[in-house]
C-alpha cells in the first residue's frame, strides 16, 4: 500500500450460506483516481460496494479507508468519515422534493438537534442550486422525487451524492436507463470529479467505461480477473472467455 | 423557506393556522360558557366540560404518536404505557395530598398502604407531596422507559412489526406489574378517591376550568414543538427514515440516534397527557396500561390521518366523540364500529379524514 492509497482491500471474502459471492478480492485505489469495475452479473459488485459501506460484514479480509479499518464501522459512521454511495437501483425520498432531497445529502451536522436548528444559509443553497444545475434539475427543484423518470432518478441521486462532498465516491451502475447524451454528461462529470476525490464506478456499459478513460478492473466470480487500460483488458484472453462464454 | 413552502403552499398554510386558532379558541370557550346561568341557551353542562378536557389530553396523546408513526414510521402499540405511567406519577401526588383525609386517616400513608399493612411509605413514594417533583416525574419516568427500550430496540434494528409486538408486550407486562398489590401502586384497584390538586378542591368548577386550561395549554405547546420539529430538516429526515431508513443511514446519519430522540419526546408528550388525565378522570388503574388502549390510540391517528398533526388531533376528538355517542346509544357495538372504522379508513381513506379536506396539506 502506497501512501496515496485511499481504499484497500486486500483478500476480501464475503460468503453467503456457501456461496462465495466475493472471493480473495484485493483492490487498492489512489486518491484522485478514477477506477471502472465491470464484470459479468453476479460477479460481486454490488456486494464489494456492500463491504465498503458496512451494508455487509466481510467472512474473512482487509478493508480499510486510509488507516481506518472500515468493517468495525456503521454505515452512518462510513459515510461520515467520507464515503459517498450511489445505489444501482436509486433510492431518493419520494415524499420530499428534489431540493429537499439534496438538502438533506448537503455536507453538515448530521445530529438530531443540529438538524432541528438547521437553517439554510445562502452558502449551502447556492451549494444546493449549483447541483441542481449540474444535474439538470433546477426546474424540478421543487417538485417531488416521486413524480421524477428513472433517468431524472438517476441524477438525483448522482446529485445527493455531490452533495455529501465525500473523499471517495462509490457509483453502481449509474447509466442505465439513460440517453446517449446523458451518458455522455456523466462521463465527463465523473471524470472532472475525479482528481480531487476518488471514484468507483461500476457500469455493464462499455462504451461509457471507454468514454471514462480510465483504468479498468475486471471482476469475475467475485476475484479479479483483469485488470487494465480498456483495450488491455478487452483483449486479455480470459476477460473475452469470460464475456462471450455467457 | 423555500423547500418547506414547496410542499406546503401558503395559502392553506394561513387557511389552516386560522382553523386552529379558531378551534383553540372554541375550546376555551367551554369553561366559561359552564359558568353562565343554566337557563341561558349558552350554557354548557358539566358533562361536556370534563370530557372536553379529557378529549384534550387525548388529543396530546394522539400527537405523540403522530411524531412517532405518521413521520418516523416507528408504529408503537405501547403508548399507552407512557401516557398511563405519567397518570400515576400524577396520581401518586394526588394521593400523598389527601393526607389524613382517606379511610384510615394515617397521616401519611394512603388508604391501599394501611390495608395492606404498610409500616412505612416506600422509598420511591418520597417527594410526591411536591408538585414539581411529581410532574417532573410524570415527564421523566416515561422518557426513561422509552430511552432505555428504544435504545435497546433501534440498536438491534428492530423495526417493523416486531417493534410493534414489542411495544405491546411492554404496555402488557407493566398492566400485570402494576396489577400486583406488592407494586406499592395500589394493585387492581389504583388510585382514586381524590381530594385536591395544588390548593384547589377537584369538585369546584374552578379546578375543572383550572385544569381544562392546563390541558389546552399543554395541547397547544406540544403542537407546537410538533410542528417546530415536522417543519425542521429533522422533520424530513423523519419522514426519509420512514419510508427508506437504510438509504438515510447511507447518507451519514445514525438513524437510531434520530429516532430514539422523537421517541423519547413522544413518550414525555403521552406523559404529559396522562398526568392531565388523571386528575380530570379522578381515577388511574392498571386498565389505563391494557393493550387496547394503546392501539385504539393508534387508530385515532389513523382515522384523523397519519403523518399530519391537525389529523392526529382531529382524530383523537371524532373518535372519542363517537365512542361517547356509541357506548350510551348502543354499547355492545363499540368494538366493532371501532374495528369497522379502522377497516374502513385504511381501504378507503388512506390519509384520515383529514386528507378528505386537503390535498396536500402535510407530508
Ligand atoms: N444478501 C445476499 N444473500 C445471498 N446472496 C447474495 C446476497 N447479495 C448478493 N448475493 C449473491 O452474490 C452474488 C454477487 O452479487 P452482486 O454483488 O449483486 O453482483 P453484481 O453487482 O456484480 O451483479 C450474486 O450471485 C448474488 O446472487
Ligand atoms: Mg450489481
Amino acid at each position: 500500500m502506497t501512501s496515496h492509497t485511499i481504499l484497500y482491500l486486500d483478500d476480501v471474502s464475503v460468503v453467503f450460506d456457501g456461496f462465495r459471492a466475493l472471493n480473495n478480492l484485493s483492490l487498492f485505489v489512489d486518491q484522485g483516481e478514477l477506477r471502472a469495475i465491470i464484470g459479468p452479473n453476479g460477479a460481486g459488485k454490488t456486494t464489494m460496494m456492500d463491504v465498503i459501506t458496512g451494508k455487509t460484514r466481510p467472512s474473512a479480509g482487509t478493508v480499510k479507508f486510509r488507516d481506518t479499518d472500515l468493517t468495525l464501522l456503521d454505515e452512518a459512521a462510513i459515510a461520515t468519515m467520507g464515503i459517498g454511495r450511489k445505489f444501482q437501483k436509486p433510492t431518493v425520498f419520494d415524499a420530499l422534493t428534489v431540493f429537499e432531497n439534496l438538502e438533506l445529502a448537503l455536507k453538515a451536522p448530521r445530529g438530531p438537534l443540529a438538524c432541528l436548528r438547521w437553517t439554510l444559509a445562502g452558502e449551502a443553497r447556492s451549494r444546493i442550486e449549483k447541483t441542481l444545475e449540474e444535474i439538470g434539475l433546477t426546474a424540478r427543484a421543487q417538485d417531488r422525487a416521486a413524480i421524477l423518470s428513472h433517468g431524472q432518478r438517476q441524477w438525483l441521486e448522482i446529485g445527493m451524492l455531490l452533495m455529501q462532498d465525500p473523499e471517495l465516491l462509490l457509483v453502481d451502475e449509474p447509466v442505465a436507463g439513460m440517453t446517449d447524451q446523458e451518458t455522455e454528461h456523466t462521463a465527463a462529470l465523473l471524470r472532472r470529479i475525479a482528481g480531487t476525490r476518488s471514484v468507483v464506478v461500476v457500469e455493464h456499459d462499455l462504451e461509457f467505461v471507454r468514454a471514462l478513460d480510465c483504468k479498468v478492473t475486471v471482476l469475475c466470480e467475485g476475484s479479479v480477473l483483469s485488470e487494465g487500460t480498456i483495450d488491455q483488458v478487452q483483449n486479455d484472453p480470459k476477460v473475452v472467455e469470460v464475456y462471450l462464454g455467457r | 423557506m423555500s423547500a418547506t413552502t414547496a410542499t406546503l403552499p401558503a395559502q392553506p398554510r394561513v387557511t389552516l393556522r386560522l382553523v386552529l386558532w379558531g378551534a383553540v379558541l372554541v375550546l376555551a370557550l367551554i369553561p366559561l360558557l359552564n359558568q353562565l346561568p343554566e337557563t341561558s341557551a349558552l350554557h354548557v353542562g358539566d358533562f361536556i366540560v370534563s370530557i372536553t378536557g379529557k378529549w384534550i389530553t387525548y388529543a396530546i396523546l394522539a400527537l405523540a404518536i403522530d411524531l412517532a408513526w405518521g413521520y418516523t414510521g416507528i408504529l408503537s402499540l405501547g403508548h399507552g404505557a407512557f401516557f398511563a405511567l405519567g397518570g400515576y406519577a400524577m396520581g401518586m401526588h394526588l394521593m400523598r395530598l389527601i393526607g389524613p383525609r382517606g379511610a384510615y386517616g394515617h397521616p401519611t400513608l394512603p388508604d391501599f398502604m394501611v390495608f395492606l399493612g404498610y409500616p412505612e411509605l416506600p422509598w420511591y413514594w418520597l417527594g410526591f407531596d411536591m408538585f414539581p417533583y411529581a410532574f417532573f416525574m410524570a415527564l421523566f419516568i416515561p422518557g426513561l422507559l422509552a430511552l432505555i427500550v428504544g435504545y435497546l430496540a433501534f440498536r438491534s434494528r428492530i423495526t417493523g412489526v416486531y417493534l410493534s409486538i414489542l411495544t405491546q408486550a411492554l404496555t402488557y407486562a407493566l398492566m400485570l406489574a402494576f396489577f400486583r398489590n406488592d407494586m406499592g401502586f395500589g394493585g387492581n384497584n389504583g388510585f382514586t378517591d381524590f381530594k385536591e390538586l395544588l390548593g384547589m378542591a377537584l369538585t369546584t368548577p374552578l379546578a375543572r376550568a383550572v385544569l381544562f386550561y392546563a390541558s389546552l395549554v399543554a395541547l397547544v405547546g406540544s403542537y407546537w414543538i410538533c410542528t417546530r420539529i415536522s417543519v425542521s430538516k429533522l422533520g424530513r429526515v423523519l419522514v426519509a427514515i420512514r419510508d427508506a431508513e437504510s438509504r438515510v443511514r447511507f447518507l451519514g446519519y445514525s438513524t437510531t440516534q434520530v429516532k430514539l430522540f422523537v421517541f423519547v419526546i413522544s413518550a414525555v408528550l403521552a406523559g404529559l397527557a396522562g398526568a392531565l388525565y388523571v386528575p380530570q378522570v379522578g381515577i388511574i388503574n392498571p386498565g389505563e396500561f391494557s393493550p387496547g388502549n394503546s392501539i385504539e390510540a393508534v387508530i385515532w391517528v389513523a382515522v384523523g390521518g397519519r403523518g399530519t398533526l391537525v389529523g392526529a388531533v382531529v382524530g383523537a376528538f371524532s373518535v372519542n366523540a363517537l365512542k361517547t355517542w356509541l357506548t350510551t346509544a348502543a354499547p355492545d357495538l363499540w368494538l366493532f364500529a371501532l374495528g369497522g372504522l379502522f377497516v374502513a379508513v385504511t381501504l378507503f381513506l388512506p390519509r384520515g379524514l383529514v386528507g378528505l379536506f386537503s390535498r396536500k396539506v402535510e407530508k
